[in-house]
């Protein structure tokens, strides 16, 4: 039987369409396009060689070494540098020509530090507003060995409330150690040792009492007569000396 | 030239240029695997094989302040937008009041400091970090039409921005909603474990600066690694248990109020 001439040019342009496939399938793509694997593998790839920005832990000591062994006995030990200092690979590799930045102003620390009832227990927090306001914490903490100052060198440290009522009220000239001592160990320990309160009328008469001309006592003072004034109370039962104006 | 004898120029000169242009790629540099694997370690130790590695992430919920510095690193190693609502990890608080309310606010969004809550009706709170979980039989995986997101040999759950879509379906079934969509690159974008960091024998950036070591990363591979140690010295839980979605972030001292 005789094939008619329809079925084998049909035939021809069937096998061309089949071998263009199979080439376009086969030799044309790329086989990453089509093999998970390979493609896969490159992602994989492309990912591992994206550019590291933060230099790791161990790149800071090589040239820092003095700061290196002082952070690592103090309390900020397992802090990485670039945890406050910022991704530092640029410097690291150029040291020169990039500086990473240190944060010096008030805002920074409280990130850590700043009283949060979802804290741990124990982790040291602060209340950035009573705490020694406005002033830089890098002013009294190092951050590179952060202890708490020996001594508070301002009793507004912990009684900040305190401090800032009196600086508005009449007293606001009138240091705080003019009427309390303060023991050397309150500053350290301050619940084993109180300071004192004045303990008698006289105290307070020595700029408020009739007559009075102490050293410094301010000639407005308002005057009363102690022997007729408030009987056998004590000043600051009735008056509160760190707002005088505000009675109880 | 007429029009029958262009077409039949046509026909016989395109086919012919791409086999031989694909020939020539074949003769130049056989397609295999090997072109991926990656390049030796600069540092003359041994090239990184991830046959070798299998990766995993610790979170010590008890020692996380809330201090947002591993949300920062983030954004600055990988180039996540600084948009506040685009991140590969978060830090979470939790806030479990008297009468048995939970709320949950999301930190890293910036706005939300302070709690709101009155701190006399609150029984608990605590900040969680969340990341991606990097599961061993991830739902995103599963779901994603053209193969572009995987599993890594070492276990690292990436995203291949040049094949992804970006048809978010892999965002919809992520149950712990690590991804989101890039903003620029129009492609799905989650946390890869700093996979660049890590073949670099670096740790990634959160756990590089988490400052009270809540975050531990390790080979689960090795005996030597902290997180090795951490699985042996904690008891722990991963998130949502329930969807067999097997995390490999494991973590330690987990409130039952977690999700």
């Amino acid at each position: 039987m005789r094939i008619p001439e329809q079925v084998n040019r049909l035939a021809i342009v069937i096998g061309v369409l089949v071998a263009l496939t199979l080439l376009t399938r086969f030799v044309l793509i790329p086989r990453s396009l089509v093999s998970t694997d390979l493609h896969w593998a490159a992602a994989t790839q492309r990912e591992a060689i994206k550019p590291v920005k933060f230099a790791g832990s161990t790149a800071c000591q090589d040239c820092h070494e003095d700061v290196a062994v002082k952070k690592a006995r103090s309390f900020h030990r397992a802090l990485s540098c670039e945890g406050c200092h910022g991704p530092a690979a640029r410097h690291a590799d150029d040291p020169s020509a990039v500086k990473p930045p240190a944060p010096r102003d008030r805002k920074f620390c409280p990130v850590c530090h700043a009283y949060d009832p979802s804290r741990p227990t124990g982790f040291p927090q602060i209340n950035p507003t009573a705490h020694n306001p406005l002033k830089p914490c890098i002013s009294c903490h190092n951050p590179h060995d952060p202890v708490p100052p020996k001594v508070p060198r301002e009793c507004a440290a912990c009684h900040g409330q305190i401090e800032r009522s009196k600086a508005v009220s009449s007293h606001a000239l009138v240091a705080c150690t003019t009427c309390h001592r303060a023991p050397e160990q309150h500053r350290r320990a301050p619940r084993s040792a109180l300071p004192s309160k004045p303990e008698t009328r006289d105290f307070c008469g020595t700029c408020h009492a009739q007559g009075a001309d102490a050293k410094g006592a301010p000639k407005e003072a308002p005057k009363v007569d102690l022997a007729t004034h408030g009987g056998r109370n004590l000043c600051w039962e009735c008056h509160y000396p760190h707002l005088p104006e505000g009675r109880l | 030239m007429n029009k029958r004898e262009f077409l039949k120029g046509a026909i016989v000169f395109f086919p012919a240029g791409g086999v031989l242009s694909a020939l020539a790629r074949q003769a130049a540099g056989k397609e295999t695997p090997a072109q991926a694997t990656p390049p030796p370690a600069a540092n003359g130790q041994q090239a990184y094989d991830p046959a070798h590695h299998l990766y995993g992430m610790g979170v010590d919920v008890d020692k996380c302040i809330g201090c947002n510095r591993c949300a920062v690193a983030c954004k600055a190693e990988n180039g996540v937008p600084d948009e506040p609502f685009y991140f590969r990890t978060w830090v979470e608080r939790y806030t479990i009041a008297r009468d048995g309310e939970v709320v949950v606010e999301n930190i890293s969004l910036g706005a939300v400091r302070e709690t709101t809550q009155d701190a006399r009706e609150i029984v608990r709170t605590f900040f969680v970090p969340k990341l991606c979980n990097h599961c061993a039989n991830p739902p995103c995986v599963q779901v994603c039409p053209v193969n572009a997101t995987f599993t890594t040999q070492d276990g690292a759950v990436i995203v291949d921005a040049e094949r992804c879509i970006g048809c978010r379906y892999c965002i919809q079934a992520c149950p712990y909603g690590a991804r989101y969509l890039h903003p620029k690159t129009k492609t799905a974008d989650k946390c890869t474990f700093c996979y660049h960091r890590l073949v670099k024998g670096l740790q990634p950036a959160c756990v590089e600066v988490c400052p009270t070591q809540a975050r531990i990363f390790g080979d689960l591979k090795s005996r030597a690694s902290r997180l090795v140690r951490f699985r042996r010295l904690n008891k722990l839980h991963v998130l949502k248990p329930q969807l067999n979605t097997e995390p490999k972030v494991y973590y330690a001292n987990l409130d039952g109020e977690v999700r």
